[in-house]
């Protein structure tokens, strides 16, 4: 039943869970799911400015996101907060995308493929930058994990030991656009977000460290991608999108369950 | 063990020193001029009122408040162990106390054990953080400061959330850790009544340093008094053990002698 270009959206999929999950638990752990979504707004800005320079579009994207996101955390040290920060950078930067790409009379783009992702069409180059990025993420992730750990836990005492939690939330930065640049063809820029959300947040209730959270949460983006993929299959729906419903429904099903187990202990 | 440690057959060279430090936040000088050295196995107090940058001064010598001028040095390779004054943990955050306890180096489940018995809560080790109590949480920082054989330890108010009984049996195992460990200890406090006991050096803190030397000889300088005024002559009678001055206290003790 599954033809050619469904293995090959499913391996793509996977790639992009594989480092979604860890490090979405840290977007989580950290309160940064809104930066998180700001990242990916700008990769619209990145899609422009790569189809304009015909420059490979993971690189545009890429560059523009890192320059958002290294952008946003300078500025919030100099005392802006950093919700107002990420709306006006988020916002514009997708908002200036939008009318770059306009101007691009000469390319024919289909920019519904950039905002919602066009899984089916990962070819076999897409594969090979999806998983090399996704591989490098995770690797990152895990190569600083315990310093990331304790930076997440308390700067104060990353400081104490002699790490510098700054360095620590940089790479953590560059983990956050390396996604987002891979990722855009499977989800899209308004969904990336949500693969790295929803499979944590899903988790939470069910562990008891953070290490089963982060194994936790990549197998439930596992079982969204690949349900996704059948669901879209049989529904003929939107792939990317019906990835993130199964995300979702999993979410609101699991957590109901935690709750219900949770109150029927306390009683 | 710890005597064959570099940092600590060297006790003239200090583990850590302070010279002409400023901390300014947003145009408020925070402190001012700051000179302060520590050595090892000296345990030096912090005093000063609420708000007088006691809190400032120890997140500058960890490096977490960039200094606006002078100059702190560490002794190169000094291990610090540091228990701040309040531990958010977001409860997004699956954290037990083992875990906690294994950041950022593992350790073996019975040097985590043996820690936590020793800080006063065995058997925690798979409690959640978020499930302990205020001086439960506390001793676990502890637990986990002092998991490294720090060659400095750094406490931040750190007998809050503990009830009268485990503070003063916080300050008694101070004394035993500088011993075992042969560390210094910088602590901050505005708890005088029991911190002076424990102290060889206090350090009185006002953004600027008021005075500092040996408890007794600080409490005497007219620039504590003025800091603290002198309804502490309670305190200080019970750190000078002088009963002729102070009958209250006196009667009060036989009282409860009397009683048990």
């Amino acid at each position: 039943m599954l033809d050619d270009f469904m293995v090959r959206a499913a391996l793509a999929g996977l790639g992009v869970v594989l480092a979604a999950a860890p490090l979405g638990c840290f977007v989580v752990w950290r309160r940064m799911a809104f930066f998180g979504a700001a990242t990916a707004h700008a990769a619209v800005l990145g899609v422009a400015l790569s189809l304009a320079l015909s420059m490979s579009v993971f690189a545009g994207v890429l560059a523009v996101s890192l320059l958002m996101a290294i952008s946003v955390t300078l500025l919030s040290h100099r005392g802006y907060a950093m919700d107002t920060l990420l709306g006006v950078m988020a916002h514009s930067s997708l908002a200036f995308g939008l009318v770059a790409v306009s101007f691009l009379t000469d390319v024919r783009i289909d920019l519904m493929a950039y905002l919602f992702g066009d899984i089916l069409a990962v070819g076999r180059t897409d594969l090979g930058i999806i998983w090399s990025g996704s591989l490098l993420v995770l690797g990152l992730t895990l190569w600083r994990w315990q310093p990331l750990l304790l930076a997440t836990v308390s700067e104060e005492l990353a400081h104490a030991e002699g790490y510098d939690p700054q360095r620590e939330s940089l790479v953590l930065t560059l983990a956050l656009a390396i996604v987002v640049a891979v990722a855009i063809k499977v989800v899209g820029v308004l969904l990336i977000a949500a693969l790295l959300i929803i499979p944590a947040a899903t988790a939470r209730p069910f562990s008891a460290t953070p290490e089963r959270m982060a194994l936790i949460a990549a197998g439930l983006g596992i079982i969204s991608v690949l349900g996704g993929l059948w669901g879209s299959w049989n529904l003929d729906t939107p792939t990317g999108p019906t990835i993130v419903c199964v995300a979702a429904i999993l979410f609101a099903l699991l957590n109901t369950i935690a709750r219900f187990e949770r109150g029927g202990k306390s009683d | 063990m710890a005597l064959s440690d570099p940092i600590m057959a060297n006790p003239q060279h200090p583990l850590i020193d302070a010279t002409g430090v400023n901390v300014r936040i947003g145009g408020r000088q925070i402190l001012e001029n700051i000179e302060l050295s520590l050595s090892a196995g000296e345990i030096v107090t912090v005093v000063g009122p609420n708000g007088s940058g006691k809190s400032t001064l120890l997140r500058a010598l960890i490096g977490a408040m960039p200094v606006s001028s002078g100059r702190i040095s560490r002794a190169p390779g000094m291990r610090v162990g540091y228990v701040p004054q309040r531990l958010h943990i977001d409860p997004t955050l699956p954290l037990s106390v083992g875990r906690f306890l294994n950041l950022p180096r593992r350790h073996s489940r019975r040097t985590i054990a043996q820690a936590l018995a020793r800080a006063g809560i065995p058997g925690r080790a798979g409690a959640a953080m978020s499930a302990l109590s205020g001086g439960q949480f506390q001793r676990a920082l502890m637990a986990r400061a002092l998991l490294d054989e720090p060659d400095l330890l750094m406490l931040d108010e750190a007998s809050q959330g503990l009830d009268q009984t485990g503070t003063a049996d916080f300050y008694r195992q101070l004394e035993e850790i500088r011993d075992q460990l042969g560390c210094g200890i910088l602590m901050v406090s505005h708890d005088l009544h029991v911190v002076m006991r424990a102290a060889d050096r206090v350090i009185c803190l006002n953004h600027h340093i008021c005075c500092q030397g040996h408890p007794e000889a600080v409490t005497a300088a007219p620039e504590y008094r003025a800091l603290f005024g002198t309804d502490d002559e309670e305190a200080l009678a019970i750190f000078r053990h002088d009963p002729h001055k102070h009958p209250h206290d006196h009667e009060r003790e036989r009282e409860r002698d009397h009683a048990g």
